[in-house]
């Protein structure tokens, strides 16, 4: 008798679990949030903090540019387009070295406090500021002083280039004629903040208060923050304040920091995405075939090479490093590995009319001849080296890499795993012998690219300087015209490529998923859609 | 009793200063450092401020020091991963999911395990036994990482029954699939040490005589052998606990969850000497609860035990 109502208990418990379960599902989250005009954005990451002047990273760009906004805009279809943002207008001297903006007048923070050119010359202040140490000021080193006073030569923040005129007049003095201004007012570096809010939570040389934590953060942009659970979601809702707030498509974005990019693929086909931040090569072909509607593969600001330790033995020739060069098969890795991606012939990708000299080459004769002059015939002798790579994906990349130098040049490297942290740090000690690697360009001008080279720069990691190709650099940074200033930059690049501290391999294509109900999303470069102009159409 | 009980939480105090000094120790011996280990390289004048911002700059005894002090007084300090944020603020968000996660899961292998090896020691050496233990070793054998996409592929994504991926606390149907998951391998244990703990009460004596007098099977079972049959389970239980609640990390990466797992990890990536050290803490205190707790249920479980004490 027990055991039957015991059953009979548990059948009912099973029975009600499996239609609450099943009822729990009958729109999915993708339904309700294109109901409620809310995106759905797959962000790879947790970001490390939402105050834009204590980061550096992609992941965190991504949240900032919905919540603030720089003086210029981003063009939702055109690169190299400049809608007002903060600014309604700017004009710069002759020589490209000063640039005056005027603000919006209707510019209002997201409490409701009107955008001055003072919070801009605030914002600066900080992330300069020698105490506040910003690890991403060097963004803001082509304003006149603004080096000296990062690094303690002065003191005085008056003598950095930059004044409020007025409420809404902003006056930008630079160390070199930069034509490309505008379009680096985009990144976050360069975007405001409210100063009012800061100093109401701390000093402005405070890293840390609770100012860029919900409800406190206040921006300038489309959207204000609601709600940030770590490792969960960050919510924004629709900014009432925002000067364009009628033409903003969205009620809100919430972005999931899902960093396994299969449980990212998997939550968009199951229905709780708009978008994902990246889709695994190995995946690409599967979605093709079963799901085309959804793939979009578009060119991206950045290259994928491999990095050399110029300070080691035999890879401090510059004709062992042309051999490993020559005898990357690029066309072979990017049809069989790295799906989407092209070929590089250069480290730049062509970015505006700015397109480098064709270097790079597969010519593995050539490549032995050349290790043969440089005293290691048919290999013999060379040192086994370790090729440090991080993430998963790069393995496969880096055994075909492996498996080329072998076959071509009979050398032999081995393949070293390492977390991320280890990895980031083992390059910045030049702790390593070769290591996979890439860069995305910051904005889009070839300096993102070419800068990093130079002696003392912190994301060099080679080990390589010389003196000519900062020569190069240090004249084109003169040059206003933007032919002779490329010009320039295409011998710098040539002579870069010569030298091959860095092997370019290829050029990024950005794979990702999209609903097709989200519109005004189109192909950008830098990637840097503007939430603003989002709109959901299911 | 009483003694027994004061005796246990200074062992606990004394394995968790242990557990500290060497967690904190080792952290230092991690390569780069918080600051050095980011995708873009800080230039070293700026390093050197935020490393004195956060007391680096000190000499290993000192920053010993503080946080050992800043522990005790409950504040283990900021997060040097997620700047500005607190590791109290971090820990109370995670550890929740991670808890109920761990007690959802748990619930589940017992629901499963016990009654499987309970089953299997009843028709020992039938086809009910050898599918039951084969449906165990595979709980053991297949890991997590392979079964979490797996049913998440098929209940997600293909019949759209469960969520694939995420974590509601208000929405039950977001837990069961990591949660299953998580608690199959736990299962998988718990049905075998089942099994084998009434085998051997069920070839005791008195189950015989019980036998003899006519006592139907389920009585038998349930009344008369289970007490006695799960006490290897149950040792096993409380450990198990607390491996689940701190082992979640492949679960989390699978189903997208806010757990402490993924802050864990993360935070030893880059040298986050903060949140290791809380988490360290806060799993090393489970652990040892967890072993109290159990211990005390063997003591209520087995008569003999509390006779020896």
């Amino acid at each position: 008798m027990v055991r039957r109502v015991m059953l009979r208990r548990l059948w009912t418990i099973s029975a009600i679990s499996c239609l609450f379960l099943a009822s729990c599902q009958k729109e999915t989250q993708v339904e309700r949030a294109n109901r409620e005009g809310i995106l759905l954005v797959g962000n790879s990451a947790e970001p490390k903090a939402l105050d834009h002047q204590l980061v550096t990273g992609v992941i965190e760009s991504k949240i900032i540019t919905s919540m603030f906004e720089g003086l210029v805009a981003d063009d939702p279809l055109h690169d190299d387009g400049a809608p007002p943002g903060a600014a309604t207008s700017w004009e710069p001297n002759e020589d490209m070295t000063e640039w005056v903006f005027h603000l919006q007048p209707e510019g209002k923070w997201s409490d409701g406090a009107p955008v001055t050119a003072h919070d801009f010359v605030f914002a600066y202040n900080r992330l300069l500021h020698p105490d506040f140490a910003g690890p991403y000021a060097e963004m803001l080193y082509f304003i006149q002083n603004a080096q000296a006073f990062n690094t303690g030569e002065i003191t005085d923040f008056s003598q950095v280039g930059v004044k409020a005129e007025d409420d809404f007049t902003l006056r930008v003095k630079l160390r070199e004629p930069v034509p490309y201004l505008p379009s680096l007012t985009r990144h976050y570096t360069w975007f405001p903040v409210p100063r009012h809010v800061v100093l109401q939570h701390g000093k402005i040389t405070d890293r840390f208060t609770k100012w860029s934590t919900p409800p406190n953060l206040v921006g300038n942009g489309a959207f204000k923050l609601t709600e940030w659970r770590f490792h969960d979601f960050i919510e924004v809702r629709r900014n009432p304040h925002y000067w364009n707030a009628a033409n903003v498509g969205l009620n809100g974005i919430r972005f999931f920091p899902i960093e396994n990019p299969y449980t990212e693929t998997r939550a968009f086909l199951s229905g709780q995405l708009h978008t994902t931040y990246q889709l695994p090569s190995d995946l690409i072909r599967t979605v093709k075939e079963n799901s085309p509607e959804f793939l979009r593969q578009e060119p991206y600001v950045g290259t994928t090479f491999v990095r050399i330790n110029t300070t080691r033995p035999a890879l401090s020739d510059p004709r062992v490093r042309q051999a490993l060069s020559l005898t990357l098969d690029r066309e072979q890795l990017c049809k069989h590995i790295m799906e989407g991606f092209f070929p590089a012939n250069s480290l730049t990708p062509k970015m505006g009319t700015y397109e480098p000299e064709p270097k790079l080459e597969f010519n593995p004769e050539k490549a032995r001849a050349l290790l043969a002059e440089a005293g290691f015939p048919n290999g013999d002798g060379f040192p086994v080296f370790s090729m440090l790579i991080s993430k998963p994906a790069a393995r496969a990349g880096a055994e075909a890499i492996q498996a080329m130098w072998l076959k071509h040049l009979n050398i032999r490297i081995n393949i070293q795993n390492m977390d991320w942290g280890s990895y980031n740090s083992a390059q910045q000690s030049l702790d390593f012998d070769i290591s996979s690697a890439g860069w995305i360009g910051d904005y889009l001008d070839p300096t993102t690219f070419l800068m990093m080279w130079t002696k003392g720069n912190g994301n060099n990691n080679t080990g390589w300087s010389d003196p000519r190709y900062e020569a190069l650099l240090a004249e084109a940074a003169l040059k206003s015209d933007p032919a002779e200033r490329y010009a320039i930059f295409r011998q710098a690049e040539a002579l870069l490529m010569d030298a091959q501290p860095i092997l370019p391999v290829a050029y990024y294509t950005r794979n990702y998923l999209l609903r097709p109900e989200v519109k005004g999303w189109h192909p950008l470069l830098l990637d840097n859609h503007p939430w603003a102009a989002i709109r959901l159409e299911p | 009793m009483l003694k027994t009980l004061i005796g246990r939480f200074f062992q606990g105090i004394l394995v968790l200063f242990v557990l500290f000094t060497v967690t904190f120790f080792l952290i230092k011996e991690l390569p780069g450092g918080p600051f050095k280990s980011g995708e873009k390289a800080i230039p070293e004048h700026i390093r050197l401020k935020i490393e004195a911002y956060y007391g680096l700059d000190k000499p290993v005894q000192v920053q010993y020091y503080r946080a050992l002090t800043n522990l005790l007084k409950g504040d283990p300090g900021l997060s040097l991963r997620l700047e500005g944020r607190e590791v109290t603020e971090i820990i109370s968000q995670a550890f929740p999911v991670s808890l109920q996660l761990g007690l959802v899961a748990m619930l589940i292998a017992i629901s499963i395990g016990i009654p499987l090896g309970v089953i299997a020691a009843w028709k020992k050496n039938t086809l009910i036994d050898y599918s039951a233990m084969a449906l165990a070793m595979i709980g053991i054998c297949v890991p997590a990482f392979v079964i979490g996409p797996l049913l998440a592929d098929q209940f997600g994504r293909r019949s759209n029954l469960l969520p694939a991926v995420g974590w509601d606390p208000t929405h039950p149907s977001s837990w069961f699939l990591p949660a299953l998951t998580l608690g199959l391998a736990t299962a998988a244990y718990l049905s075998r040490l089942t099994r084998a703990g009434m085998l051997e009460i069920l070839s005791q004596d008195y189950i015989r005589t019980a036998k003899a007098k006519g006592v139907g099977s389920f009585r038998m079972l349930v009344r008369h052998s289970l007490r006695g049959g799960i006490i290897p389970a149950v040792a096993f239980i409380g450990p198990a606990f607390a491996g689940i609640i701190s082992g979640s990390v492949v679960i989390e990466s699978v189903f997208a969850m806010p757990g402490l797992g993924t802050h864990f990890i993360k935070s030893i990536e880059v040298g986050d000497s903060p949140v290791i050290l809380g988490s360290v803490m806060l799993y090393g205190s489970l652990i040892i609860i967890a072993n109290f707790l159990t211990d005390l249920l063997g003591l209520w479980l087995n008569p003999r035990l509390r006779a020896s004490r």
